[in-house]
């Protein structure tokens, strides 16, 4: 049933196709975070990857400057409900961090300074997505995840965990932060699945 | 149940106006009856959806201003320029009329009054919503957790809740920064929260208090280094940010 709000008409319809259902456009580039942002110092930031029978690869910060990385162009969806068209990044994609590690893993926990996590099917890191280190050309600044975020655009952002730290593989899901306080355990944004259930 | 998992799909609900308070020139409070309302913690926030004559649909996230009574739902909005949906909220929405909710949503930025520990609530303009219905959470309980508000504010005019929030209350000590114009008689000049307000108002560190931070993006940026730099722990601060998107 339709319910209909007397009076509302609300923009002019774009119809813009690369927007995912429930969501509007936005210029700027809101910030949500849960905690105060952490300060990462460079010199002492480390990344690693962990698979599920604990094997262990990590990468310095001039260890992970120094792989091949890519400047990619993706639309971001936030589950609150904006979405920004074109966002310019650089960063390592996750399949070149992976390599050849030997793994049956399906899942991922990633985990982030300050202790934030969120779980990602692991095909969705190979899908692909990236480490990300600039954002428009510059480094990424800390409110928006610097030194380094996982960037995951097929999915609403909070799956893109700022300040990442580590990618934890496993066999079995294991929900995260927003996971574990009702948010869709996917949370595809062109199925809308924002909170558990959707 | 609100907090913790939830099972099933928050529906839509249908949301019909019963009472408007105008809160300041471009803010008012609008209460809710939402028929089958489940309840929700103070903190927490609902999705609005507003549809048109012809099938478009818009929605945006709000928090709540007061805890649960029955099936009354309170949301404070703000205008904002060029918002589709606040603008219609603020200004030709009249009561009666529908809209749907679906909620209640966030299982982090609560608090409960079964929490004994000191309590902080630091607002930057309209981040007060979800610290008010602490407040009013906490008045509704009889809790006795001792509450500090730090509301900073651009100009007196600009206070939401101000009726409410002069009536003096037990435990709940207020503090206001105005940040361009001074109420009158009020001594000194406009200015921002910095340290020294923070050391004042504050509960010293290992109190154990658990901070509230609500407000746009660069104030809440800003109050947390503050709050980290006096030996606050990072995770006694709990934060929601908006940024002038989020409509």
């Amino acid at each position: 049933m339709r319910v209909v709000t007397p009076g509302f008409t609300g923009r002019a319809r774009g119809n813009n196709p690369r927007l995912p259902p429930g969501q509007h456009l936005t210029e700027d580039f809101p910030v949500l975070s849960v905690g105060p942002t952490p300060r990462v110092n460079r010199d002492r930031w480390e990344f690693a990857v962990v698979t599920e029978r604990g094997a262990r690869r990590s990468w310095t910060w001039r260890e992970l400057l120094a792989l091949p990385s890519e400047q990619f162009t993706v639309d971001i969806h936030c589950v609150t409900q904006w979405s920004k068209l074109d966002t310019r990044w650089r960063g390592v994609r996750v399949d070149t961090l992976l390599g050849d590690l030997d793994t049956a893993a399906d899942y991922v926990l990633a985990r982030s300074y300050g202790g934030y996590t969120t779980n990602i099917p692991l095909a969705d890191l190979l899908g692909p997505a990236w480490i990300a280190y600039e954002y428009a050309g510059q480094p990424l600044v800390p409110e928006h995840g610097g030194p380094a975020r996982l960037v995951v655009p097929q999915l609403y952002f909070w799956k893109s965990a700022k300040w990442i730290r580590e990618l934890r593989l496993g066999t079995k899901d294991a929900p995260g932060f927003w996971e574990t306080a009702g948010y869709h355990d996917y949370g595809d944004p062109w199925r809308e699945q924002r909170y558990q259930g959707d | 149940m609100a907090g913790t998992a939830v099972s099933g799909r928050l529906a839509w609900r249908v949301a019909r106006l019963a009472e408007i308070r105008q809160e300041t020139a471009t803010a008012r409070t609008l209460v809710f009856h939402v028929a089958g309302w489940p309840g929700h913690l103070a903190g927490q926030h609902v999705d609005v959806r507003l549809t048109a004559a012809d099938g478009y649909t818009a929605q945006r996230s709000y928090s709540l201003a007061a805890p649960p009574d029955r099936d009354r739902v309170e949301l404070t909005v703000q205008r904002v320029p060029d918002g589709e949906v606040s603008e219609h909220l603020t200004g030709p929405y009249a009561i009666g009329d529908p809209v749907e909710i679906r909620g209640p949503i966030g299982g982090w930025f609560i608090w409960q009054p079964v929490e004994p520990e000191p309590v902080l609530l630091v607002a930057g303009g309209s981040g007060i919503v979800p610290l008010m219905a602490m407040i009013r959470a906490r008045r509704a309980a009889g809790s006795r957790a001792l509450f500090r508000l730090l509301y900073s504010v651009r100009t007196p005019a600009e206070r939401y809740y101000a009726e409410e929030l002069r009536t003096p209350y037990a435990g709940l000590d207020i503090t206001y920064v105005y940040t361009r114009e001074l109420p009158e008689g009020r001594a000194g000049i406009p200015r921002r929260i910095d340290a020294a307000t923070l050391n004042a108002v504050a509960w010293p560190p290992e109190f154990g208090a658990t901070t509230y931070l609500c407000g746009p993006t660069g104030f809440v940026e800003t109050v947390a280094d503050l709050l980290l730099s006096l030996g606050h722990a990072a995770q006694s601060i709990r934060t929601e940010r908006f940024g002038p998107s989020r409509d």
